[in-house]
């Protein structure tokens, strides 16, 4: 019962005994959540830092309640009051802040790959908070333990993922989690907006949304940056919300229990419409409890190098 | 080698003793609510509960009943890299305040698992009482608890290994000689 | 001064031989005999002598960027692969687009410098694609060629009227070819790997709308084009008809480009990090095919030198380019000789007499009599770890390192001495 691994880095490097270990071991930090006291002392006399070099509330505020539910010392370090803004390089940010005596980094940061040299370098267990357009692990794992809870198996859901896959690591996260897991997953989005090379990693794509969503389980709706319409990959908003919005009329066509995700912060009115992030068919809310209890089972499972 | 300390006939008789013991100090049922820990701790204080509603002349599913996993509240978490225990459910589905709970576990020897375990139980509440009752007392204890209700005790540092219907489809308790 | 290497195989594809004897050399030429004793003897016993080697593309870094690397160790880097000649890139600081920073260059190489190195002008001033260079001066000062190495000329106009001027100086026009509109911010190949590691793509059509374009404007202007570091299966094809077709176009490769596939970028080292970016197996094996049907002429090394604090970071904000002096010589004949892709003599041709007619280096890139005596010695025996401590560069960034190797350059000779010796 563990990962037998340092780091968090991405799902494509968990196997599938890996990813199950991990939805087995979410219950028990949930049910935390019902105590008066909602605090466990597993992690405590650990620090845990977070490192983020991008914006974030809910991915940030969620890791700092999930560390603290463990009773491990929490530090914020964002960037524009550190060191960073000053020229330092990352490698010697991640060294200053072992040499502090770290035991977890959880690093979120604009260009893919930065986990990657941070676990290379430091002996403290890195978790991966998001690296540009590579990985968001936790909140693919709290997608699909989401999807696990409400449809209690994954093998052989349908799964459609919309919008921007391109610029998306959630999109990455959920491709590798949720094919390994052998469910049946599909995006669709302007060709502009799908990477190359895709259909390789067994996913199927579709332009038309409507065909799309035909006797889906589950869509998982990604936000869509409006800053990518200056880089001339679609038109205009108008465009996109007339072919990519997901409203009650088009979800006429996928299953009737259809789960409607989306890891916010949400544009309503954009890729999706109130009336279907309100209904009952979306978790958008249990995916946000999930991710505590989620990210709390990362931290207990990995295994940072622990003194002999 | 092994030794039996109790065989079948002798394990239900002190699971009966156990819950004969515990009626007589909680006469006011209503008040007493039963917690195992996991995992054999379940299996015996289910086994307690049937005893006790016979004895009290009510059904089982009036005495209140919980579950309890001390994993995350182990002092030795460091210790098990890469073998970390599976986490088993921690259910305690009745307000816990105003009731005399009494602790089941298999073993108690150096009384670790037990400061976890009111760790846990005070998450959840401030009960009235707690009291402690093991199937076995293997001595040689690290901290300062005693258990209120004992099977058997059988001073011992070898491994004491009981066995249940539940899950080894004997009663059976046995030490390494 | 004179020298004779004893009991050597001589292998010359300048004029086809393959034989063992005896070479001499005195005042720096190769000559039948020796007019007396001479005054070195090396025994070259298992050994092959080629011409020199020929490296028409590298960055040296000075003026400018000397804690990359300098002249005095690029040079002795390169010796230790086995290179007599070297090409340097005019993307100095400053560039290379007057004739007092090739003065410079030529000065310091000759003081301070291992191996003969010849500069490369600038196409356009500053390397900005906006104005021609003084190319007449520039070739006066002693440059072999033109480019705007590390940018591409990207406006037409300006690099027909490159090809165009340059045809009355004979110069080669080196061709970078990228769209930068279509690379730009790309960090690695565009495709399943950029996909799975979030990193944006430059893809393969960059390179060749580029390439494309750069043989039409030869084949209108019939000026000499030479593309640079060929990368992708299209690249090779174009070269291939348009040498079909007449046009005056020739190409070279790199090592990376026949040895590594975009695969081992897998774990953001940087290292791995070059522009053109390493491509598919596919890409691989069409230039193999290019090397071995004479479409690539060359095989250079595009040895880019970069600090290892300027590596060691995110692998956007790594800088292009890997060392590549110390394992050309090397992977040629394990990648292609070895593998059979091409024979010995057909893979030396292609870092000695094919760059040296190209870039019209008299008396070079041979072992003929009368041609200066710049010689490569290499023990087909000799195995060995690429291993960063031996490295001589004064950067480090190879994805190369750790990597086992049989077959090297154990003896170069320029001018008739001996400069590295293993």
């Amino acid at each position: 019962m563990s990962l037998n691994r340092k780091d968090l880095l991405g799902l494509e490097h968990l196997d599938k005994k890996d990813l199950q270990t991990i939805l087995d071991s979410v219950k028990p930090f949930k049910s935390l959540f019902t105590r008066s006291v909602k605090k466990a002392p597993t992690l405590i006399g650990k620090t845990v830092v977070l490192l983020f070099y991008e914006p974030s509330t809910r991915t940030r505020t969620s890791f700092e309640i999930a560390a603290k539910r463990l009773s491990a010392d929490v530090v914020n370090v964002p960037v524009s009051t550190s060191s960073v803004v000053k020229g330092e390089c990352l490698i010697d940010t991640g060294k200053t802040l072992e040499a502090m005596k770290a035991d977890y980094i959880i690093v979120r940061h604009s260009l893919a790959g930065a986990p990657d040299i941070l676990a290379r370098n430091l002996s403290a267990s890195i978790i991966n908070a998001g690296d540009g357009f590579h990985e968001h692990p936790t909140q693919g794992l709290l997608d699909l333990y989401t999807m696990y809870e409400k449809k209690k198996k994954i093998e052989g859901l349908k799964v459609l993922l919309v919008g921007d896959i391109l610029h998306s690591r959630v999109a990455k996260s959920n491709m590798w989690a949720l094919t390994k897991m052998g469910a049946q997953v599909a995006v669709s989005g302007p060709p502009t907006l799908i990477p190359a090379g895709i259909e390789d990693l067994g996913v199927k794509v579709y332009y038309d949304l409507d065909e799309a969503l035909k006797q889906v389980d589950v869509v998982n709706i990604l936000r869509i940056q409006l800053e990518r319409q200056k880089e001339n990959l679609f038109p205009s908003v108008y465009e996109y919300v007339e072919l990519y919005q997901l409203t009650k009329e088009r979800l006429r066509s996928a299953k009737k229990d259809v789960l409607i995700m989306h890891p916010g912060p949400m544009n309503r009115g954009i890729e999706i419409s109130s009336d279907v992030a309100d209904s009952s068919n979306a978790v958008i809310n249990e995916q946000v409890t999930n991710g505590i209890a989620v990210r709390m089972a990362v931290l207990y499972l990995l295994t940072p190098k622990r003194k002999k | 080698m092994t030794e039996i300390i109790l065989n079948a006939k002798q394990f239900q008789d002190k699971v009966s003793k156990l819950a004969k013991e515990i009626f007589e100090n909680n006469k006011n049922v209503a008040d007493l609510a039963i917690v195992g820990i996991q995992n054999k701790g379940v299996f015996l204080a289910k086994r307690i509960i049937f005893e006790i509603a016979k004895l009290a002349n009510i059904k089982e599913s009036q005495i209140p009943f919980g579950t309890l996993d001390i994993t995350l509240y182990r002092d030795d978490l460091e210790n098990f890299g890469s073998k970390m225990h599976t986490i088993k459910d921690t259910e305690i589905p009745f307000d816990m305040s105003r009731k005399n709970i009494v602790l089941i576990d298999d073993v108690l020897y150096t009384g670790r698992t037990v400061r976890a375990a009111l760790d846990v139980l005070m998450s959840f509440g401030r009960p009235k009482s707690i009291s402690l009752a093991v199937l076995v007392d293997r001595g040689f204890r690290e901290l300062p608890i005693e258990p209120n209700y004992v099977g058997v005790k059988h001073e011992s540092q070898k491994f004491i290994k009981v066995s249940c219907k539940e899950s080894d489809e004997v009663d059976e308790v046995k030490i390494e000689i | 001064m004179s020298l004779q290497i004893k009991n050597i195989r001589i292998v010359d594809p300048s004029y086809n031989k393959d034989f063992i004897g005896d070479i001499y050399i005195e005042n720096g030429k190769i000559v039948s005999s020796l007019s007396s004793k001479a005054d070195k003897i090396v025994d070259g016993k298992g050994k092959i002598a080629v011409p020199g080697l020929i490296d028409v593309h590298a960055h040296l870094r000075e003026p400018g960027q000397e804690g990359k690397e300098t002249i005095y160790t690029g040079t002795r880097s390169a010796a230790k692969g086995g290179i007599t000649t070297v090409f340097c890139m005019p993307n100095t600081k400053p560039v290379i687009d007057n004739a007092p920073t090739v003065e410079f260059i030529l000065l310091k190489a000759q003081k301070e410098g291992l191996i003969n190195v010849f500069p490369i002008g600038c196409a356009t001033k500053g390397s900005f694609g906006q104005e021609l260079s003084e190319i007449g001066v520039l070739k006066k000062a002693g440059i072999v060629a033109v480019s705007d190495d590390g940018v591409p000329v990207s406006n037409s106009q300006i690099m027909r009227r490159t090809l165009e001027y340059t045809k009355m100086f004979n110069l080669p026009v080196i061709s970078h070819s990228e769209d930068n509109e279509l690379s730009k911010n790309g960090a690695m190949n565009e495709g399943r790997n950029s996909t799975i590691l979030g990193l944006r793509g430059i893809p393969k059509q960059a390179e060749e709308i580029i390439v494309s374009r750069d043989i039409m404007l030869a084949e209108l202007t019939g000026g000499y084009l030479h593309i640079a570091h060929v990368s992708t299966s299209g690249s090779v094809d174009l070269v291939r008809q348009a040498k079909k077709k007449g046009v005056k176009v020739t190409a070279e490769t790199c090592p990376h480009y026949f040895t590594l596939t975009d695969d081992v970028v897998k774990v953001y080292d940087a290292n791995t990090k070059m522009n053109p970016p390493l491509r598919e197996k596919k890409d691989v094996d069409a230039i193999k095919q290019g090397l071995a049907d004479g479409t690539i002429d060359c095989i250079a090394t595009d040895h880019a030198p970069h600090t290892q604090d300027e590596k060691n970071q995110e692998f956007d904000l790594a800088p292009f380019g890997i060392i590549g002096f110390e394992t050309m010589l090397s992977l040629v004949l394990n990648e292609l000789v070895d593998k059979k892709i091409l024979s010995f003599s057909e893979a030396i041709s292609k870092m000695t007499s094919n760059p040296a007619k190209i870039f019209n280096l008299n008396g070079r890139g041979s072992l003929e009599e009368g041609s200066i005596a710049d010689i490569t010695i290499i023990d087909p025996q000799y195995s060995y770890e690429f291993k960063k401590e031996s490295i001589v560069s004064k950067s480090k960034n190879s994805p190369f390192l750790g990597r086992q190797f049989k077959g090297g350059a154990v003896v170069t000779i320029v001018d008739g001495n001996i400069v590295w010796q293993k």
